[in-house]
């Protein structure tokens, strides 16, 4: 992706997407688990279903790979109805949460499984199965069976073997929550870096926000069976357009009260008698004189000593805790109306020159651009 | 595959009708009037008095019940020790052996464990009667038992043990107070293993038995070869009733207790 | 506690000893000795009031002639073979019914299961010798078979399947189900769905991902319950006794046959230790595909 402008079809409107969820609905029985989902996903995306379990990404994703079915609606990949076309049939494939190895057949005999009933020659398999075991650097495992290997060097055969057919799209299924956080840190790398390399369209299931931030390109945020927001990362965290989205991604700061402005990108909102106004970007729709929220994120809320006259937003409270997590502190500052409010402060200096501690008065402060008030 | 398809559903039926269509036909033809096992003359039950007048039967049933507890309960006793041995002894000398004695009858064909004892109660001069059959009911439930038993103190935590040796318990006050209750179940269901098995029992039975103890599958046995006869129905009723009874209030019992565990679980978490 | 340890093992260990081990060398001694007519009816028996001498008659009286007799005897090679092929048909039959069977449970809905198995479970629990009888009341000339089939007018004459070899097999296949049933369960059971739909992923249709996931898979299950059937039909007496004719022969029936009929302790003991050998073999290889198993388990 070295090209001038930066990766963005889901901007440019003569882009035709690969995939088009339009108006899909999934009832099992009388529960709605999917309902009225409207999704473009483009070509070479690296596209991340993310929510809380049971919120019904993972049935989204499986109505691609053709193990669900649709109640209502369209589901077309290629500009193709996918309606009634079984698994077997699509140029689609899958890597499934717990692998799904073959425990009879060794690694070679896996990344071949589905080559085998492909029209490729026989002749080309062996050499295909060899790329692949190049591709996840497992060359030397290739005969090995899986129960031999260690979860890492697992979930690598079910990427190399979800991608051995070539599949126009590949459907990943929390692929790295069986690793441990550090192998998992390592593996978003290499899943980055082999999508790119293979030029595949992903799509990823996760309910890791850290995990689907890294790696994807767009995330679609889940709930309830509703996507709440689609959008890029930076987008999702710095703009998300509901206290939910705020909420579920990363930690939120949230102050709610009165809407008493809302002129173009600039809001305010008053959230106690005496009190000024919290000044804050405008929220997508929001309207003055309605109930609403303000979100912060602690990273950008400053805690001082004195009181900082130079800012507008300026609150009063006393230190509660302190978090030390060594590259930062958390303080937790309580407001004179009990609200709990997070302020995260890079440790630049050492411990001991901190001059803020237990029960001191202090006051939080943050810019007029760095908060975002939503309609609630 | 969620949904059952007809193939399914076809194999169970086929499958269930097989298992159980002679069963049913054996306890309805147990209340025919006639004679005539095959032919219907009418419901009575007057099989089940003649049966209760045939002293016969029930010297064989009376005789077939007490080897039946006996011999379970020495099995059950010989088996949980067995398992102990098998699982917490750790290495001794002649291990293999002792295992694969243990082993070894389960496999064994009825045929060459029954004529093996005969051969000894004969080498020793013992009698045959009521004491060489429970002997040798015991001998061969005991290896069920302690299979039973030992796949059982296989998943037990033995930091369990150790527990209520810290705190001050004697090995056997250990024992009694942590282990056994813990294995009660599993012992428990050894025996009624044991038990069925010995009720169950013809081929070692008819070799250790003497003539003056006949047990009821030997009885049976050498009626059936006679013939069908509905006082067999009426007694095979019986004691297909029996066992259903026994299984079924053993099967509700045990989901029950798992049940009420579940539910306490859930609750403790609330 | 060290009496104790040694006091745990010692009961036991002694019981099968004395109970299971010496029976057993006694079987293998009287299979060396010779028929006689005698209380008991074999000889030499050890004499040890005689002290050494008595020892050496009685271990120079011991010979291979009860097994030369046996390998000479077509009779018995006949019943061997015969017992080997009625046992192997008969698996074979168990497998190919039990299989579908075992499946069907094994995707039933998850509530239905545990009271599937119950039922499964449940004529093993009631007598052996009983649902023999039932089957008798089933398959007799003037049983219920052949009362529906000429009820139907599918026959006019009764099927003769009383006292045939056929009877054997479906005596054999309707005791045995329960063991081909269960382990074959128990493995389908444990199959995670997510192997098929993997298969299914990669280009397998629902069918060939059974042959080629589902069948693979079960195999552990399908070995155990093979010689779980096969290992007691082979040494069977009481289906081929009450089910099978006179010409039915195995192994089993010949050897109570030749024990309480003719009273020739040496030759049945020579009998049980052939059959015995027969079946070292597959009780051997029952083992490892259990070992096998366990440790994949782990």
């Amino acid at each position: 992706m070295n090209t001038d402008a930066p990766f963005a079809p889901w901007e440019d409107e003569s882009a035709t997407p690969l995939i088009a969820f339009s108006n899909v609905t999934k009832q099992y029985g009388t529960f709605t688990a999917i309902d009225e989902v409207d999704l473009k996903i483009y070509p070479k995306e690296f596209f991340a279903l993310l929510g809380p379990s049971g919120c019904g990404k993972t049935t989204l994703m499986r109505m691609l790979g053709g193990f669900e079915t649709v109640t209502e609606g369209r589901i077309t990949i290629d500009g193709v109805d996918m309606d009634g076309i079984p698994p077997n049939k699509r140029a689609v494939n899958m890597m499934f949460q717990s692998y799904a190895l073959f425990p009879h057949l060794t690694v070679a005999q896996n990344l071949a499984f589905g080559l085998k009933r492909s029209d490729m020659p026989k002749s080309e398999i062996d050499g295909r199965v060899e790329e692949m075991l190049r591709l996840v650097q497992l060359k030397k495992f290739a005969s090995r069976k899986p129960h031999q290997m260690s979860g890492g060097q697992r979930q690598r055969v079910a990427l190399a073997r979800a991608l051995a057919k070539a599949p126009k799209l590949l459907l990943l299924d929390e692929p790295l929550g069986a690793l441990d956080k550090k192998l998992r840190q390592e593996t978003q790398f290499e899943l980055m870096d082999i999508q790119e390399k293979t030029g595949t369209t992903f799509v990823i299931v996760t309910h890791d926000q850290e995990e689907a931030m890294t790696v994807a390109s767009r995330i679609a945020v889940m709930d309830h069976g509703k996507l709440k927001q689609i959008d890029t990362p930076d987008r999702i965290y710095e703009a998300p357009n509901s206290v939910y989205v705020a909420d579920f991604i990363g930690d939120v700061n949230i102050i709610e009260g009165q809407v008493t402005k809302a002129e173009g990108d600039a809001a305010e909102l008053s959230w106690g008698e005496g009190k000024p106004a919290i000044r804050g970007m405008a929220g997508a729709g929001l309207r003055a004189a309605t109930s609403g929220a303000f979100v912060v994120r602690p990273e950008k809320v400053a805690i001082f000593s004195e009181e900082p006259m130079d800012r507008h937003n300026r609150l009063n409270g006393t230190v509660e805790d302190i978090a030390y997590l060594g590259n930062m502190s958390t303080y937790y500052v309580r407001l004179e109306n009990g609200a709990l409010i997070k302020s995260q402060v890079a440790n630049n200096r050492r411990i001991a020159r901190r001059a803020i501690t237990w029960g001191d008065r202090v006051w939080l402060s943050w810019t007029d651009t760095a908060g975002i008030v939503l309609a609630s | 595959m969620r949904k059952p398809s007809w193939f399914n559903v076809v194999s169970l039926t086929l499958g269930f009708a097989f298992l159980y269509i002679p069963i049913v036909i054996l306890v309805i033809f147990s209340f025919n009037e006639s004679k005539l096992v095959s032919v219907w003359g009418g419901f009575s039950t007057k099989w089940y008095g003649e049966l209760m007048q045939n002293e016969a039967f029930l010297d064989a049933a009376w005789v077939t019940l007490k080897v039946g507890v006996i011999s379970s309960t020495i099995a059950t006793v010989l088996g949980t020790m067995a398992a102990f041995v098998l699982v917490r002894a750790g290495r001794f000398r002649g291990r293999t052996l002792f295992s694969g004695m243990i082993y070894a009858p389960l496999v064994m064909p009825e045929v060459i464990t029954g004529l093996s004892l005969l051969l000894l109660f004969i080498a020793v001069g013992m009698d045959r009667g009521v004491t060489t059959i429970v002997l040798a009911h015991a001998t061969f439930s005991m290896c069920y038992v302690s299979v039973v038993v030992s796949s059982r103190m296989a998943t037990f935590d033995e930091s369990l043990e150790e527990a209520a040796l810290d705190l001050g318990c004697t090995p056997w006050d250990a024992f009694k107070s942590v282990t056994l209750p813990i294995i009660a179940p599993a012992v428990a269901s050894g025996w009624l293993l044991a038990f069925t098995l010995s009720l169950d029992d013809l081929v070692i039975a008819s070799f250790t038995a003497g003539p003056s103890a006949t047990t009821l599958p030997i009885k049976i046995y050498s009626s059936v070869r006679l013939g069908v006869s509905p006082e067999i129905n009426a007694l095979s009723t019986l004691i297909i009733g029996l066992v259903t009874i026994g299984v079924l209030v053993a099967s509700v019992t045990s989901k029950r207790a798992i049940q009420k565990q579940k539910r306490d679980e859930l609750l403790a978490e609330h | 506690m060290n009496i104790a340890r040694r006091l745990l093992i010692t009961v036991p260990y002694a019981w099968l000893v004395a109970l299971f081990l010496v029976p057993f060398l006694i079987v293998l001694k009287i299979s060396l000795s010779d028929y006689a007519i005698s209380i008991p009816p074999y000889a030499p028996t050890l004499e040890l009031e005689e002290g050494w001498s008595g020892f050496r008659d009685f271990w120079v009286g011991l010979d291979f002639e009860n097994f030369v007799f046996l390998s000479e005897d077509s009779l018995y090679i006949k019943a061997y073979w015969s017992s080997l092929k009625i046992a192997l048909l008969a698996t074979f039959l168990t497998l190919l019914i039990g299989f579908p069977f075992a499946y069907a449970i094994a995707n039933a809905p998850q509530e239905w299961r545990p009271s599937l198995l119950l039922l499964i479970i449940l004529p093993f629990w009631t007598s052996f010798l009983i649902r023999i009888y039932a089957l008798i009341g089933i398959i007799s000339n003037e049983g219920f078979l052949n009362q529906f089939l000429i009820w139907t007018g599918i026959t006019s004459e009764p099927l003769v399947i009383m006292n045939t070899n056929t009877a054997v097999y479906i005596g054999i296949v309707y005791t045995y189900l329960p063991f081909m049933v269960l382990p074959i369960y128990s493995t389908l059971e444990k199959l995670d769905g997510s192997l098929l739909e993997a298969a299914q992923d990669l280009g397998c249709t629902r069918t060939s991902a059974f042959w080629s996931v589902t069948i693979h898979l079960a195999k552990p299950g399908i070995i155990a319950g093979c010689f779980l059937v096969f290992i007691p039909a082979l040494g069977e007496f009481v289906i081929p006794s009450l089910l099978g004719g006179s010409h039915t022969l195995m192994i089993g029936k010949v050897l109570w046959e030749e024990f309480f009929s003719n009273r020739d302790w040496p030759l049945a003991s020579a009998v049980a230790v052939i059959l015995l050998l027969v079946l070292i073999i597959p009780i051997i290889l029952f083992q490892r595909n259990e070992q096998k198993q366990r440790e994949q388990n782990k």
